[in-house]
C-alpha cells in the first residue's frame, strides 16, 4: 500500500465519525482536533478503527503523536510496510 | 467515627485535613461563619472577584503565582495575584469605557488561554454576568444560549469567531461589542483586539461593591424538553464557592492545585476560577486538551498536590495502562477528588493502586453552584459512593406522593435526591423560566433530579436520571436540543436521541430517525444526517451514531418515547407502555 492509498483509507475512515469534514480540501498539516472540531472520542474512535482496518498495532502511549493527518501517515506508513 | 488510621492511605504529607471531624464540622458549621472567612465590603456588599483577588493584595499572597500557565509548547509562564488583578482591572476598564453597565451580561468562549481568567474576573469587578460557554460547541448550541441570555459583549478568540459566531453574530442585536483575546493576527471587522484595548487601560479599578444577591453568573445547563436553562448565581455564591473548596477538596494555601474541567462549564468556573483563588492557592492551567502523558508530565513537573478531575479523564488512564503512570515521580501528590459523573470503584481502587491515593467522589450540578455532597479527606472512602453532605447542606432521599414529597428512610429504597433550600450558591432562577424554576422546588426542598439511595451511615448512592437527560463526558446533553437539529435535515421525519453506555465516557449520544417518505435508509443518508449533526451542534453535543428505524415509539399525542427507545436499545424491561401509540389497552 502506498501513501495515497493509506491517506484515502484514513479519509474514509474518518469520514465516518465526522462526516462533516470537507475530506476534498483538508489540510493535511492542520491539527484535526482545532481546525476539524475532531474531540478526544473521535481521535480514540478514529484510531481504533484504524487499528481494525489496517491491523497495525496502535499503543495508546502513541496516540498523541497524531494530531494531524501527515502525523497519522508518518506514523502509520513504515508500521504497514513491516 | 471513623479512627484517623483509616484515612492515611487516603490523603498523604503533613498538612492537617480542614475538614478534621466530619460528625463536628457539621453541627458547627454556619453560613454565617463560613461568610465571617471572607472580607466582604463595606455596607454587607460583595464581589466575587473581591474574594478572588483584591482581598490578597495587602497580604504575601500578592506576590504568590496565582496562575501557572502550561502553554501548548514553550515555558510555563508565572502569574501573580497581583498581576491576574491588574490584568482583571485593565479588563473592567474596558467594559466601562464600552459603556457596559452592572447587570449587562458577558459570555465567554475560549479555551485555557491566561485572559480567559482576567476576563471572568474582571468582568465580576465591574458587576457584569458572565457566562462560559464550551468551545468544542457548535455554532447552533452557541447562538441558541446567545439568543437565550442576551449578553451585551462576548469575548472570544479570533479563531473561534471565524469558526463559530462570524456568520450569524450580527443577527443578533443584543451582542454590540465582541472582544478577541488571545493572539489577534488580523482583526475582522467589528471586533476589538482586547490585549490592545487592555494595554491602553490602567491596572487599577475599584471594584464595585454588588449587592449579595445581585446577579454575577449565568450557567446554561440542559433539561429534557425545551431549550438550554440559564441558571442564574449571584455574588453571594462565594460563600460557597470558597468553603467547599476548603472542606471538600481541602484547599490549602501552600497547594498546587491542578482542575482540569474546561471553564466553559460550571465546575472550570466555581473550581477552575473562583475558589482556587479564594483560597490563595496556586492553579495550574493547561493550554492542552488531554494527553495522558502530558498530564502525568505535569502532575510530576508541577509538582501538584491536589488535583480534582472527571471520570472520563480517570478512565481514559486507565485505558494507558499503569506503566505510563509509574514512569514519572507522582509523589507531590496529596489530594485526588473526581466530579461529573458517579466515579465507577474501579477508579478509585485505580488510583489507590497507581497514582498511590483513590479519588475521593463528589457531587454537585449547575443549580447548586458549589459541591453538595463529598466524600473528606478525613473519612473512609466508600468507593461508587458520591460522599455525604457537605457542612451546612440538608440533604434527603424523597419519595413523590399525592400531595408532595416524603422523606425515605430505607436506606435499601430509592427516591429522588434533595436538597434542603437555601444555600449561598444555590441557583437563584432559570432566566426568563419562572415556571421552570418553581417546577424544581417542592416546600422547602430542591428536587435535583437525579436518583439516588442514602445509607444508614448518611452516604449517598447515585443510581440515576428522573428525566432523559444525557451525561456524556460529564457534560449534560439535553436530547431536544439535539433532536431539534436532527429535524432539520430535509429527510427527517422523526427523531429520537438518547444517551447509551459507555466505558470511557459513561454515556454517548445515539439517535434513532426515521424518514419521510421518498427517503432510503442508507449509508450516505446517515453520514449527511451525522454531518449535518456535527456542524450544527459540534463534537460534544452531538450523536457519535445514528440509527434508521421505520417509526419510533411515541405516545398518543406524539411525544417519543426516548425511555422506551432506550430499554429496547439496552434490553432492558420496557416497563409501563399503556399510552404507547398503537398499544393494546
Amino acid at each position: 500500500m502506498n501513501r495515497d492509498e493509506l491517506r484515502a483509507i484514513i479519509l474514509e475512515e474518518l469520514s465516518a465519525i465526522a462526516p462533516d469534514i470537507d475530506t476534498d480540501t483538508l489540510n493535511d498539516q492542520a491539527r484535526l482536533r482545532d481546525e476539524y472540531d475532531l474531540d478526544s472520542m473521535d481521535a480514540l474512535n478514529l484510531l481504533t478503527a484504524l487499528h481494525k482496518r489496517l491491523a497495525v498495532n496502535i499503543p495508546e502511549a502513541d496516540y498523541a503523536r497524531m494530531h494531524s493527518l501527515s502525523q497519522l501517515l508518518d506514523y502509520l506508513e513504515p508500521r504497514l510496510a513491516r | 467515627m471513623a479512627p484517623p488510621s483509616d484515612r492515611t492511605n487516603d490523603v498523604r504529607g503533613d498538612l492537617p485535613p480542614n475538614l478534621s471531624d466530619y460528625a463536628s464540622a457539621r453541627s458547627g458549621f454556619t453560613w454565617a461563619q463560613a461568610r465571617g472567612e471572607l472580607a466582604g465590603m463595606p455596607g454587607g456588599r460583595m464581589n466575587i472577584a473581591y474574594e478572588a483577588l483584591d482581598r490578597h493584595l495587602n497580604t504575601p499572597t500578592a506576590h504568590r503565582t496565582a496562575i501557572r500557565y502550561l502553554p501548548r509548547e514553550g515555558e510555563p509562564a508565572e502569574i501573580s495575584y497581583r498581576e491576574l488583578a491588574e490584568r482583571a482591572n485593565r479588563f473592567a476598564n474596558v467594559l466601562a469605557e464600552l459603556g457596559l453597565q452592572p447587570g449587562d451580561g458577558v459570555y465567554c468562549l475560549a479555551h485555557r488561554i491566561p485572559d480567559l481568567y482576567a476576563a471572568a474576573l474582571g468582568t465580576l469587578k465591574h458587576g457584569c454576568v458572565f457566562t462560559p460557554l464550551f468551545s468544542a460547541f457548535g455554532p447552533e448550541p452557541i447562538r441558541s444560549r446567545v439568543e437565550i441570555g442576551r449578553p451585551v459583549a462576548i469575548v472570544t478568540t479570533e479563531r473561534l469567531f471565524r469558526r463559530k459566531l462570524a456568520q450569524w453574530i450580527r443577527e443578533t442585536p443584543s451582542v454590540r461589542h465582541v472582544l478577541l483575546i488571545g493572539p489577534v493576527e488580523d482583526t475582522p471587522p467589528d471586533t476589538l483586539d482586547a490585549a490592545q484595548a487592555m494595554a491602553a487601560q490602567s491596572p487599577e479599578y475599584a471594584t464595585r461593591p454588588m449587592d449579595p444577591e445581585d446577579r454575577a453568573l449565568l450557567h446554561f445547563t440542559s433539561g429534557t424538553t425545551g431549550k438550554p436553562k440559564g441558571a442564574i448565581h449571584v455574588h453571594e455564591a462565594v460563600v460557597a464557592h470558597h468553603i467547599t473548596g476548603k472542606l471538600a477538596l481541602d484547599l490549602h494555601p501552600e497547594d498546587i492545585y491542578w482542575c482540569t474541567a474546561d471553564p466553559g462549564w460550571v465546575t472550570g468556573t466555581s473550581y477552575g476560577i473562583i475558589s482556587p483563588l479564594t483560597n490563595g492557592t496556586t492553579m495550574v492551567v493547561d493550554e492542552e486538551e488531554f494527553d495522558a502523558e502530558r498530564w502525568y508530565r505535569i502532575l510530576q513537573d508541577q509538582r501538584v498536590t491536589v488535583w480534582y478531575t472527571a471520570p472520563t479523564a480517570i478512565r481514559m488512564l486507565m485505558k494507558y495502562g499503569p506503566e505510563l503512570a509509574r514512569k514519572h515521580d507522582l509523589s507531590s501528590l496529596r489530594f485526588l477528588s473526581s466530579v461529573g459523573e458517579p466515579l465507577n470503584p474501579e477508579a478509585v481502587h485505580w488510583g489507590r493502586e497507581t497514582l498511590g491515593l483513590p479519588f475521593h467522589d463528589n457531587w454537585w450540578q449547575t443549580e447548586t453552584g458549589g459541591i453538595m455532597i463529598a466524600n473528606f479527606p478525613s473519612m473512609p472512602i466508600k468507593p461508587g459512593s458520591m460522599g455525604r453532605a457537605v457542612p451546612g447542606i440538608e440533604t434527603a432521599v424523597m419519595r413523590h406522593t399525592d400531595d408532595g414529597i416524603e422523606r425515605i428512610d430505607d436506606p435499601a429504597e430509592t427516591g429522588e435526591l434533595a436538597l434542603k433550600t437555601p444555600w449561598p450558591s444555590m441557583f437563584r432562577g432559570y432566566l426568563n423560566e419562572e415556571e421552570r424554576y418553581r417546577k424544581c422546588f417542592v416546600g422547602d426542598w430542591y428536587l435535583t433530579g437525579d436518583l439516588a439511595r442514602c445509607d444508614e451511615e448518611g452516604y449517598l448512592w447515585f443510581i440515576g436520571r428522573a428525566d432523559d437527560v444525557i451525561k456524556s463526558s460529564g457534560h449534560l446533553i439535553g436530547p431536544f436540543e439535539v433532536e431539534s437539529v436532527l429535524m432539520e435535515h430535509p429527510a427527517v421525519a422523526e427523531a429520537g436521541v438518547i444517551g447509551i453506555p459507555d466505558e470511557v465516557a459513561g454515556e454517548t449520544v445515539k439517535a434513532f430517525v426515521s424518514l419521510k417518505p421518498g427517503f432510503e435508509p442508507g449509508d450516505d443518508l446517515m453520514k449527511e444526517i451525522l454531518g449535518l449533526a456535527r456542524k450544527r451542534l459540534g463534537p460534544a453535543v452531538a450523536p457519535r451514531q445514528v440509527e434508521f428505524r421505520d417509526r419510533l415509539p411515541s405516545t398518543r399525542s406524539g411525544k417519543i418515547m426516548r425511555r422506551l427507545l432506550r430499554a429496547r436499545e439496552l434490553g432492558l424491561p420496557e416497563g409501563d407502555t399503556s399510552t404507547l401509540e398503537g398499544s393494546k389497552e
